[in-house]
């Protein structure tokens, strides 16, 4: 390893050779600004086209300024990160791109969280001296992601994510110059190209150019209706992370105010989606046990490596890229999904009214929820399973909206019965969990012993892919784990290749899981944030007094009662869904 | 967007030519240029097909297919006309021949016109200077072309 030495400021810096002068210099406590540039440290994304120009520095010796963003360090450099000269440049260039900038910082979804906004404010702006032409192009909203162009800022970090991430190729720089827009081919509308709705676009637009489609003025219209009686899920990986929007240190679980905050905005009952992520385990578990006794009995036709079916941005994905292996992932439903019918043909029944007059809310940390409750497959006659899904985010604003005042609210609990969960059904939120939660419980089926440790440390971390093969008795299972379309791409080929040595694969579209999901409080790009969340999803599991899904006492008398078995005929028509194939989703009509 | 039919052989000498590159990403200029040169121009649906072949987003082959002004995606006309703006032919009035082939034929640089037989486009200096102002017609080439002689060329592919 070589180190090179320079000096940043006056002050000595030695650093490894390659390393970019924006890295040196925050080695030593300074911070240059930057726009386009943008990190997930520890998750191999970065991207720096050094673009904005807003980081420039001054190098001793060069004529030009250089961008600290992509200019590696050199020995004896000198590097003046804000003399005159260099904070004029960076005026400069901030005011020109706020010439072409819509001022809307009003009205606009992303105010107060908008890197821009912060830019200019931390240089002072109050006056743009340029004017000039203003871009405009066409709004494009589909079902879960909204595209506002003229307030793109060219940075490229969604065509980071959606091409190099996430291998979707929804999005890419079309034209050139001043007509240059990230849009997908042939500028189509985002509900015409192969977008999984993944949301991981939104998570890093630096501005409000991508930002979720809102649904909170449909929940607080059905709130505020008396013939319907409102009922609400909450995903896992929400409760790790709402606290963040109002100041609270990221980790910190907000499980008990957030129900009590539900409460106060008038849901009648406060459910989980935690509850249907334990239905999942028995369905997907069941699903897996019963391929794999088939396997090991010799049959050659069943379908191995299962693969899971929770996560929509990952089912969407590989509709539109490998609907040939449509018959590989597990047919459960997602527990948003399960949620729906159980709430509307179980409870709403138990309750004595029409599933018309019951309205689901889901509070998701994800975009593609958004989606997927929209689809055809998961409605009765029009009436939608779960009718609105809106963000962790849309939460917040709603709970502000409502004057509560969130960090002074006691702690509450989930009503029953579709608000009580395991521990198992916790770890959904983050990579790897939910295949842990699948083991605790196929483990017990399978050996019919118990099982003494229920932490599969194997399976939890946030390497993109990761592998473990587990005992079951004597059995070696193979479990495979990604996170990140890219990442299951690679599993994904080697499936299709016939190559895959694992029995099941788990699969999540976001980085980290649903604990970076793009409907989540903004990470700016500091994966401190998603490992905080990851370790809050597990020490709630910990807490929890069970922590297999198969003995949650209320999934058990849903069984006994209303389903029957898990893959009953029951299970099959409420939990149950098919595949599409999108791959021959073109752009062009005709 | 209409629908278009691709031609069958075309297709399958474009599938030719994305194999001598070795189907890589790299290579996508190098087989949009080959691409334009079979099929005339770069439709949609032969953009789908190339991002296939080469194992890239339709997305990103668009994006270069904007980029540089060379690639149309627009069917360049049954005779395509060409005016030199090259510097000896602009100093001989190329601008006023030009601005006569645009009143005429009805259609801005880059445009066909509607009945499909000529497109209009600028280059820059074919080597003939010493005829300028140039204008070429597919591959014949026209000298010291004034705005009163539009007429009579374009009668020419008329008749």
């Amino acid at each position: 390893m070589e180190i090179v030495k320079l000096m940043i400021d006056g002050k000595p810096v030695e650093v490894e050779k390659n390393t970019t002068i924006l890295k040196a210099a925050k080695s030593i406590g300074i911070d240059i600004p930057t726009l386009c540039y943008f990190q997930l440290k520890d998750m191999g994304i970065e991207n720096r086209p050094g673009g904005c120009r807003i980081c420039v520095v001054e190098v001793a010796g060069r004529r030009n300024l250089a961008p600290a963003c992509t200019t590696a360090v050199a020995p004896g450099m000198e590097v003046n990160t804000h003399n005159i000269r260099v904070l004029n440049a960076r005026r400069t260039v901030l005011e020109l791109i706020l010439s072409d900038h819509p001022a809307e910082c009003l009205t606009c979804a992303k105010s107060g969280n908008c890197e821009l906004q912060s830019i200019a404010q931390q240089f002072g702006v109050r006056e743009i001296p340029y004017q000039g032409a203003q871009s405009t192009y066409r709004k494009d909203t589909s079902p879960a992601i909204i595209r506002d162009i003229d307030k793109c800022i060219m940075c490229r970090r969604c065509e980071m994510m959606c091409n190099d991430v996430q291998t979707v190729g929804a999005l890419s720089a079309i034209n050139r110059g001043f007509m240059a827009v990230v849009a997908p081919a042939f500028e189509m509308n985002l509900e015409k190209s192969p977008c999984t709705y993944c949301g991981q676009c939104v998570s890093v637009c630096p501005t409000g150019a991508l930002t979720e489609v809102d649904h909170s003025r449909n929940v607080i219209n059905a709130l505020a209706d008396p013939t319907k009686t409102v009922v609400v899920q909450t995903a896992p990986a929400v409760r790790a992370a709402l606290g963040e929007e109002f100041g609270l240190e990221p980790g910190t679980l907000v499980t008990g105010k957030m129900v009590a905050a539900l409460r106060r905005l008038g849901f009648t009952y406060v459910f989980d989606t935690d509850f249907a992520a334990d239905l999942t385990i028995m369905e997907e578990g069941s699903e897996f046990l019963d391929r794999l006794t088939r396997y090991l009995k010799g049959d050659k036709k069943v379908k191995l490596p299962i693969l899971t079916s929770c996560c929509p941005g990952w089912v969407n994905f590989f509709e539109h890229n490998f609907p040939d292996l449509a018959d590989v992932p597990s047919t459960a439903k997602s527990p948003q999904q399960m949620f729906g019918p159980i709430a509307k043909e179980y409870f709403a029944k138990k309750l004595g009214i029409d599933r018309k007059n019951m309205i689901v809310v889901s509070i998701m940390p994800c975009l593609a929820k958004k989606y997927e409750c929209q689809r055809d497959e998961f409605k009765v006659n029009g009436d939608p399973d779960v009718n609105f899904s809106i963000s962790t985010r849309e939460l917040a604003q709603l709970i502000k909206q409502a004057n509560i005042d969130f960090i002074s609210l006691p702690d509450e609990d989930f009503d029953n019965p579709l608000g009580a969960s395991t521990g198992a059904g916790v770890i959904f939120g983050n990579t790897g969990g939910v295949i842990e939660a699948a083991c605790r419980t196929a483990y017990e089926l399978y050996t019919g012993k118990k099982l003494e440790k229920v932490e599969f440390n194997e399976l939890r971390g946030m390497e993109n892919i990761r592998h473990a093969t587990l005992d079951f008795d004597g059995l070696p299972v193979n479990i495979g784990i990604a996170h990140g379309l890219g990442n299951a791409r690679k599993l994904l080929d080697d499936v299709r290749a016939g190559n895959s040595e694992f029995h099941a694969i788990e699969i999540m579209a976001c980085p980290g899981g649903c604990i970076g999901g793009g409907g989540q409080p903004y990470h700016h790009g500091n994966s401190e944030i998603l490992k905080k969340r990851a370790a809050a999803i597990y020490r709630e599991d910990a807490g929890k007094p069970i922590r297999k899904s198969h003995e949650n006492p209320f999934i058990i008398e849903l069984y006994k009662e209303f389903l029957g078995k898990p893959l009953s005929e029951k299970s099959h028509h409420l939990l149950h869904t098919h595949y599409f194939d999108k791959s021959a989703a073109t752009f062009i009509e005709g | 967007m209409a629908h278009i039919k691709l031609s069958e052989r075309k297709l399958q000498e474009l599938k030719e030519v994305c194999k001598s590159f070795n189907n890589d990403k790299g290579e996508l200029i190098n087989v949009l240029h080959k691409a334009q040169g079979i099929f005339g121009y770069l439709p949609a649906e032969l953009q789908e097909v190339i991002a296939k072949e080469l194992n890239v987003s339709v997305a990103h082959v668009y994006g270069v297919v904007t980029f540089y002004s060379f690639f149309t995606m627009t069917p360049k006309g049954e005779h395509p006309i060409s005016i030199c703006l090259g510097t000896a032919c602009y100093v001989r009035g190329a601008e006023k021949v030009l601005e006569e082939f645009k009143r005429v034929l009805n259609v801005q640089v880059g445009e066909t016109t509607p009945d499909g037989k000529f497109s209009l486009s600028c280059l820059r200096c074919v080597g003939a200077c010493g005829l300028a102002p140039v204008v070429m017609v597919g591959e014949k080439v026209y000298g010291r072309v004034s705005p009163d002689g539009v007429k009579d060329i374009i009668a020419e592919y008329n008749s």
